[in-house]
């Protein structure tokens, strides 16, 4: 019997499980040293690539200069928040702000709103057209921006939408509705048909089982859907540079652009508003970021 | 009867029942089912609104020559009529097999490929080995784990910006590779560096959410399992062959069917990384982006037609993928 395993830095080897029943001379999952070393080293490389450029990123903003990030040895000695008082108190940063809110919070809303009981549905019921309308939802996951950009911009336009948050609002919601549909139906099939089937026997009808039962569960859910709605069109490029036009309306991720014109680059203030941009948003996702993860494996892998 | 959990009996085909006459069969549906049409109503109407009402629009875009010269507008108080004319497939034969379709069509395509296939494979190779070493009992792991997710907690657009400061001409990763006595390449300048940077900046962005997703379909297989291999004689390799592979199945597959879409609709990192100063590194996306709106006249039809090829491309390859997943998993259970 060869149940003891020499040790490896083979990651097969690393997988297996932490409980080692007590007879063996190494359990598994128990590594020599060498293999330990290794895996601390690795991973110890891996953090360090994680994090430069953010590091960096903090670093470069505190120099006053906008050349200072090809002489950043030089912000040693002159480090300083002047950077960011400027752009706190100088720039559009507020406005910026107030339209990448407005815009990502509209989304979320609408979003979680209208898909939530499309979600209950395709969790719990099978009507025909089932099939169909989960494969459209999938297939509007990989529209990429290209096939509705130049559509949009002339609806938008016809409409006099272009250049108002209504606009990139609706723009999102293309994305952001079928998606949280997507994701909730993943969570709403975590939560036990046995509470449906209470509500039913209590004389609910399945508008008051999904409200009065299933919506209050669903919770986490739903926060799930609306910050994967948040982030993804806070951070959305191409729309937002094409149909934001008015330099108070950018979001941030247009407005960061418009430090570096053609004629000056202000490096520096781009820094330091990127950091300021990047603290909360990194902030929220660390609290979120295991619920993250499951909402969307649940919803791709039971599809 | 309506049934709010029908799933128990309608989950699998053969558990249904024979089905009844046709007329018969429209009146119950109507009346079983109104709940979840009702209830699937906002989102169709969402769907239909926001996306194939553009969507047909876009269609018939690439069937006429529009672009920003011959488009309706309106300047001041004065309305401009849109002069554009159908032109039928002419747009989708011009990119296809134009005089110019290699340049600007067929390299993009064979460098998103490209693109997509190193992307996805460095994402998921990356993310399955540090997936492997976080799923260890090792000291730390947790502030292991807080750091290499990093990249995916940051905004795309700011991290960017960070690399763009990182890898410029004289940043700091010349200056440290001339300091190791290194060739310094021009890595936003250089067609092959360019491309070579998009790839590791997106590396860098991609890998997070992979080893994330992983590590939780490696946590999901049973531990058993392994005993059980592990009895039965099999070596490191062969556990992790017949039993974390085939545990990581589920999880996979989804995961790099997302990446796959993902990264192949990647717009951000390039668009960011170079704006409009590398023809050549863009992949399809940003080139239909920088056909519509980064070049005068705006060519609106062509920029359409581009994205409805890149929908039929994305469209067919997950058919295929699913059909070939399918096929797998009915070979596994034989």
């Amino acid at each position: 019997m060869s149940t003891t395993t020499a040790p490896t830095k083979a990651p097969a080897e690393q997988v297996t499980a932490s409980t080692a029943p007590p007879r063996r001379v190494r359990g598994r999952g128990e590594r020599g040293r060498a293999a330990s070393l290794a895996s601390h080293g690795v991973l110890t490389v891996a953090s360090l690539i994680a994090l430069f450029p953010v590091a960096w990123l903090v670093y470069l903003s505190l120099g006053p200069d906008k050349n200072d990030y090809l002489h950043p040895e030089r912000i040693w000695s002159k480090m300083t928040f002047d950077n960011y008082a400027f752009v706190l108190q100088h720039t559009q940063f507020f406005d910026w702000l107030k339209s990448s809110l407005i815009v990502s919070l509209g989304t979320t809303v609408i979003g979680v709103m209208v898909a939530a009981t499309t979600g209950y549905a395709v969790s719990r019921m099978r009507f025909p057209g089932y099939r169909k309308l989960m494969w459209v939802l999938l297939v509007t996951q990989m529209f990429p921006i290209a096939v509705l950009i130049v559509p949009m911009y002339q609806i938008l336009s016809e409409l006099q939408l272009v250049d108002s948050y209504l606009g990139l609002i609706l723009v999102y919601c293309s994305t952001a509705v079928p998606y949280c549909a997507w994701l909730l139906k993943g969570y709403f099939d975590t939560i036990p048909f046995e509470i449906d089937e209470a509500g039913r026997v209590d004389g609910l009808n399945p508008f008051g089982t999904f409200f009065r039962l299933i919506l209050p569960l669903a919770r986490p859910g739903l926060a799930v859907a609306g910050f994967y709605s948040f982030i993804t069109a806070f951070g959305e490029v191409a729309f937002a540079s094409t149909f934001m036009l008015s330099d108070t309306k950018y979001t941030f991720a247009v407005g960061l652009q418009s430090f570096v014109s053609e004629h000056d680059a202000q490096r520096h203030l781009m820094a330091a508003t990127a950091v300021l941009v990047a603290i909360p948003v990194s902030a929220f996702f660390y609290l979120v970021q295991k619920n993250l993860v499951t909402g969307l494996t649940a919803g791709g892998t039971k599809g | 009867m309506t049934v709010a959990i029908d799933r128990a009996t309608g989950k699998r085909r053969g558990d249904r029942t024979p089905r009844p006459g046709l007329g018969r069969r429209l009146k119950d549906g109507y009346q079983k089912h109104w709940y979840a049409y009702a209830m699937i109503a906002p989102v169709a109407v969402v769907i239909g609104v926001l996306v194939l009402y553009p969507l047909g629009y876009g269609l018939y875009l690439t069937l006429t020559d529009a672009n920003s010269l011959n488009t309706g507008r309106t300047i001041g108080v004065n309305e401009i009529e849109a002069t554009y004319e159908f032109i039928g497939l002419d747009n989708y034969a011009d990119i296809l097999w134009g005089p110019t379709a290699y340049d600007r069509f067929w390299s993009h395509f064979i460098w998103t490929i490209v693109w997509t296939a190193v992307c996805v494979g460095l994402h998921f190779f990356i993310g399955l080995g540090l997936a492997l070493l976080l799923n260890q009992n090792l000291r730390g792991r947790t502030f292991y784990r807080l750091i290499l997710v990093l990249p995916w907690a940051v905004p795309t657009f700011v991290t960017v910006f960070g690399w763009r400061f990182m890898l410029a001409d004289a940043g700091i990763v010349n200056s440290a590779l001339d300091w190791l006595h290194l060739p310094t390449p021009a890595w936003l300048e250089d067609t092959f560096w360019q491309r070579f940077s998009a790839i590791m900046v997106n590396t860098w962005c991609g890998v997070p959410f992979m080893m994330v997703s992983l590590l939780g379909g490696l946590q999901s297989i049973d531990n058993s399992l392994y005993e059980a291999a592990e009895m039965d004689g099999a070596n490191a390799w062969q556990r992790f062959r017949f039993v974390t592979l085939p545990g990581l199945r589920s999880v996979s597959s989804t995961v790099v069917l997302l990446g796959i879409i993902w990264t192949f609709n990647q717009f951000a990192v390039i668009f960011l990384l170079f704006g409009n100063t590398a023809p050549d590194a863009q992949i399809l996306v940003t080139w239909a982006y920088h056909l519509g709106f980064g070049q005068q006249p705006r060519d609106f039809a062509q920029s359409a037609a581009y994205g409805i090829l890149l929908l039929a491309i994305l469209i067919v390859f997950t058919s295929f993928y699913r059909r070939w997943l399918n096929r797998n998993e009915q070979q596994l259970a034989n």
